[in-house]
């Protein structure tokens, strides 16, 4: 009797649910937002257990609903859309795109959403996701939200997680009538870098016009000017850090685009005009593979490398085969004809991929960043641009120190007619020379097609600076190139927040020329014999 | 063997001398229309889709019989992106070609390159892209936004509708940033909101390290004032930039960034991923469903022969020039340009988007304002519009220099008159 009794309890409370679900749903038809927001809180208010897969849907773009009957529904796939009834979760056919209209969201009510998912998602079994559910809520605390995280508090075994709900109810309880409250939430939240924290903090101690505190208590005033000072000493150590951490993933595109370029300039004294256009090949041949395996695209750089340097390797040897060779000792003549074949390049690039840009895609693995903390963060491409940067010039360094590709290398670039009276066959080392320094600039170009366009231009805005930075660090020295390239890149950064960019990238031309008027051979000129030649 | 090839060799010749006495008959009663869109260099990939467009519209009006019984005829040339080229060639276009109307030009250094050529011989422009004012010429009709068209109805939906507080406005370094960014600060001070609340950014064209600006946004945004980034940052410098704002976890309901330069067009070349939920105000955009779009559409795509081409709005604005030009020399029955000029004040066009475009005596249009939000295919969704049409204005309101300055062609007969000394000093401010 008793079971049958909660049986219909449950019955009807359910039924109830499922009223008011559907009332909500209607709401969400509506075409203003504000209307759609109220909505969407009151769907997440009824508890209804299909209530989360709603707003879930809701978020993603997959609620519709009929435009005939004003019904909605959770739909997948294109043409024709797979129906499922919200209130049942049951499939209810199928329907003609055109029939439909789709629910649309703005970016203030995808946050709400979010937010209201997040409030669901803090019961979830994984502790990952009721941290992030925290930090959600997190980002638009209100009395709702707190109420919610307040429930959850005692239930919350995670370290994790219960540390983000004690920062949430502290911020909440900055706003308490007492005092010793309040000042207990300032000591919690000492240290924390957080910026909604932070700014919380700062209103404390902020006074208005008529000279009124806006925190009435000394005391709670006092320990928040001490956490800001804190928090702003923090703030600015890792703002520098920061900073270096820019400079040194700037540097390292600067080092990896000029690096190629130091060894036929160094080596050959060839001054390479369509080494710009090496790089595009190189990230070109990076579109070429996300094309040919498109359900690979995490592997598809990794693919890309070795063919990238192929690419390129072998367009350079053709170019100095072809053109080059016959052009040693006339550095203006070389100059533009290369140039001319930058041009080619460049050309033909535009008639096979046409003059638009290319999506390359960033694998998931590099895209996204690192926090450290709340104020520190690195982004992983960047970071991955460093060590690529620094497995690069490891394997550079060893072939030329090494190998007897290096010696016969090493051994032409110090006294060309010397190595040729001892057998090495320097026409031979030419071309293998000219090919690895280009095989490098495709490397680079697959390093490129991560942090800027893939199009015809693309070589373009690189030469010049691959230019500076082989001046700069010395002839023929792959040590002054990775140290010129790095300084660089810092001082660039370091400027750019004062100067801002433009000026920023003049200053840094402007001190360089200085630079080379004292210094003509770059950091770490050539010494010896060969310097004379 | 020999006999026969003999033979074709005359038909062939036959055949080349009646075409070229057609084409010389044609030549007699066709009317000329000039494209000077850059097929070539660094702009090309946005001036291109305009030069098909006219030559699809082209193709159509003579479909329809062409104008007053004159078939239309495209004279193409190509300014390959420098400047001075597009003066050049403007000068070859109006001089020896004669062409009756040339629809071109994007950016404003060179629409101000050819602005003195139109001038000097009397030509016809009609420019569609979206610009910083400060310009009304009696040769040129701007179909393309002002900037109370397009930036201000965005900064006032950021203001209302997001109850934005701070603002950075990022642009590339040249005019039209600068400009926009002027009126765009004076406008928000005017508003209220204090210098500290303002950040203003430049960097060079096709800037692709955004790590420091980007951090610098971040911080900037948190301070617990709404933030939001007005954006003028030209062409393809912005996929590094919204890159950078993805991999720095910004997303779009922190601190969404409102762009003037992104268009369908743009985000048919990248991966939209990361720009999910950011926004762009324009005064068209695909994805509006509406009949006269939807043939459009489809009649673009039939041209191109690629479903996959996409519309934007400097394309609409060839679509309502083109319109009224032809309405205007029928109205005038000439295609003499002074009549023709004269004829354009007041002519209304439906505009795709389902209202109607009309031509005011300041030579600028009567245009919608939509606020779209990036999808995850590249195009639209609106999320806000004006309530009605909005007037072109040439001269800034917000601006001390232009504040007092009108253009009207038809009771002032001036581009820049001077309300307070009522003087028109030339044509051009600058």
């Amino acid at each position: 009797m008793v079971s049958v009794l909660l049986l219909a309890f449950v019955v009807q409370a359910r039924a109830a649910q499922n009223d008011a679900l559907a009332q909500a749903l209607t709401g969400l038809t509506a075409e203003d937002f504000p209307t759609k927001t109220d909505a969407a809180t009151a769907v997440a208010a009824t508890r209804h257990p299909n209530a989360r897969a709603v707003l879930t849907a809701m978020l993603e773009g997959n609620l519709h609903f009929r435009t005939a009957d004003q019904r909605v529904f959770i739909v997948q796939g294109d043409d024709p859309l797979t129906l499922t009834d919200p209130l049942t979760m049951q499939a209810a056919g199928s329907g003609a795109t055109a029939d439909f209209t789709k629910i649309t969201t703005n970016n203030r009510l995808r946050k709400t959403l979010k937010g209201l998912i997040a409030g669901f998602d803090l019961s979830d079994p994984d502790a990952g996701v009721r941290l992030a559910a925290v930090n959600e809520m997190m980002r638009s605390l209100d009395e709702d939200s707190i109420v919610i995280l307040r429930a959850r508090v005692d239930d919350e075994k995670d370290d994790k997680v219960k540390d983000a709900i004690d920062t949430g109810l502290a911020l909440a309880d900055l706003d308490s009538d007492d005092a010793d409250t309040r000042l207990a939430a300032v000591e919690h939240l000492k240290g924390n870098l957080s910026p909604d924290v932070y700014n919380r903090l700062k209103r404390l101690t902020e006074r208005s016009d008529e000279g009124v505190h806006a925190e009435p208590d000394e005391r709670v005033r006092r320990g928040a000017t001490v956490a800001i000072a804190s928090i702003d000493n923090w703030r600015q150590i890792y703002g520098g850090v920061e900073t270096l951490f820019f400079g040194l993933s700037l540097g390292s595109v600067l080092v990896l685009a000029a690096i190629g370029l130091a060894i036929t300039f160094g080596v050959m004294g060839v001054i390479n005009m369509a080494h710009g256009e090496l790089m595009m090949l190189g990230a070109y041949t990076t579109y070429v593979v996300q094309l040919a395996m498109p359900n690979h695209i995490g592997a598809s750089i990794i693919v890309a490398v070795p063919l990238a340097f192929l690419v390129s390797g072998l367009v350079g040897v053709l170019i100095e085969r072809g053109v080059v060779r016959f052009l040693y000792g006339r550095p203006l003549e070389t100059l533009l004809a290369t140039f001319g074949i930058s041009l080619i390049l460049q050309q033909v690039v535009r008639d096979i991929f046409t003059a638009n840009n290319r999506p390359v895609e960033t694998p998931a693995w590099m895209a996204g960043s690192w926090q450290i903390n709340e104020a520190l963060s690195i982004t992983y491409n960047r970071l991955y641009v460093i060590l690529f940067m620094a497995v690069v010039f490891a394997i550079l360094l060893f072939v030329l120190k090494k190998t007897t590709l290096g010696l016969k290398v090493r051994a032409v670039s110090q006294n060309r007619a010397m190595a040729k009276a001892m057998g090495v066959r320097t026409e031979w080392v030419d071309a293998l020379t000219f090919g690895l320094g280009s095989g490098i600039a495709g490397v680079a170009g697959v390093a490129l097609s991560q942090l800027t366009n893939v199009g015809p231009n693309l070589g373009q805005q690189y030469i010049i600076d691959s230019f500076m930075v082989v001046v700069f660090g010395g002839v023929a020295n792959l040590w002054g190139t990775l140290i010129g390239g790095m300084s660089l890149g810092v001082v660039n950064k370091v400027l750019e927040p004062f100067a801002g960019a433009v000026l920023a990238k003049i200053l840094v031309l402007i001190a360089l020329i200085l630079f080379i008027q004292r210094r003509p051979r770059g950091l770490f000129p050539q010494k010896g014999r060969a310097a004379e030649a | 063997m020999n006999h026969q090839r003999k033979l074709s060799g005359l038909a062939t010749l036959a055949a080349a001398v009646s075409l070229i006495a057609v084409s010389a008959a044609n030549a007699a009663d066709t009317i000329k229309v000039g494209v000077l869109h850059s097929l070539s260099g660094t702009m090309a990939i946005s001036e291109t889709t305009l030069k098909d467009t006219v030559l699809m519209l082209i193709d159509e009006q003579n479909k329809k019989g062409g104008v007053l019984g004159k078939k239309l005829e495209a004279v193409v040339v190509d300014p390959a992106s420098n400047w001075p080229l597009f003066a050049e060639k403007a000068e070859q276009l109006l001089v020896k070609d004669k062409v009756s109307v040339v629809f071109g030009c994007w950016t404003s250094v060179s629409r101000k390159s050819v602005l003195p050529v139109f001038e000097k011989n009397n030509g016809l422009l009609f420019y569609p892209v979206q610009y910083e004012g400060e310009e009304s010429s009696k040769n040129v009709f701007y179909t393309g936004a002002a900037p109370n068209q397009q930036a201000i109805p965005a900064v006032d939906y950021l203001m209302k509708d997001i109850g934005v507080k701070r603002w950075v406005l990022a642009g590339t370094d040249y005019v039209y940033p600068r400009t926009t960014n002027k009126i765009l600060e004076a406008y928000l001070k005017a508003k209220g909101v204090k210098q500290e609340d303002i950040l203003i950014n430049y960097t060079p064209f096709g800037h692709s390290d955004w790590q420091s600006i980007v951090a610098d946004i971040k911080k900037f945004g948190s301070a617990g004032k709404k933030t939001a980034v007005v954006s003028t940052i030209n062409g393809d410098a912005n996929v590094p930039f919204y890159k950078e704002l993805g991999n720095q976890k910004i997303s779009a309901e922190d601190i969404p960034v409102v762009a003037f330069s992104v268009g369908e067009e743009e985000l048919s070349g990248i991966d939209t991923k990361p720009l999910v939920g950011h926004l762009a105000a324009w005064n068209y955009f695909e994805s509006i469903s509406n009949p006269a779009n939807s043939a459009f559409i489809k009649q673009w795509k039939a041209y191109t022969k690629n479903p996959k081409r996409v519309t934007n709005d400097p394309m609409e604005a060839h679509v309502i020039g083109f319109n009224m030009w032809v309405k205007a020399v029928e109205k005038a029955k000439t295609t003499d340009v002074s009549k023709v000029t004269d004829a354009m004040i007041g002519i209304e066009v439906p505009n795709l988007t389902g209202g109607t475009a009309k031509m005011l005596p300041n030579h600028h249009l009567t245009k919608p304002v939509f606020i779209g939000e990036i999808h995850g295919d590249g195009q639209f969704d609106v999320v806000w519009k004006t309530p009605g049409l909005v007037p072109g204005d040439a001269w800034s309101d917000f601006l001390p220099g232009s504040k007092d300055i009108e253009a009207d062609w038809v009771t002032l007969k001036c581009g820049n008159y001077n309300k307070v000394t009522k003087k028109c000093s030339g044509q051009n401010y600058e």
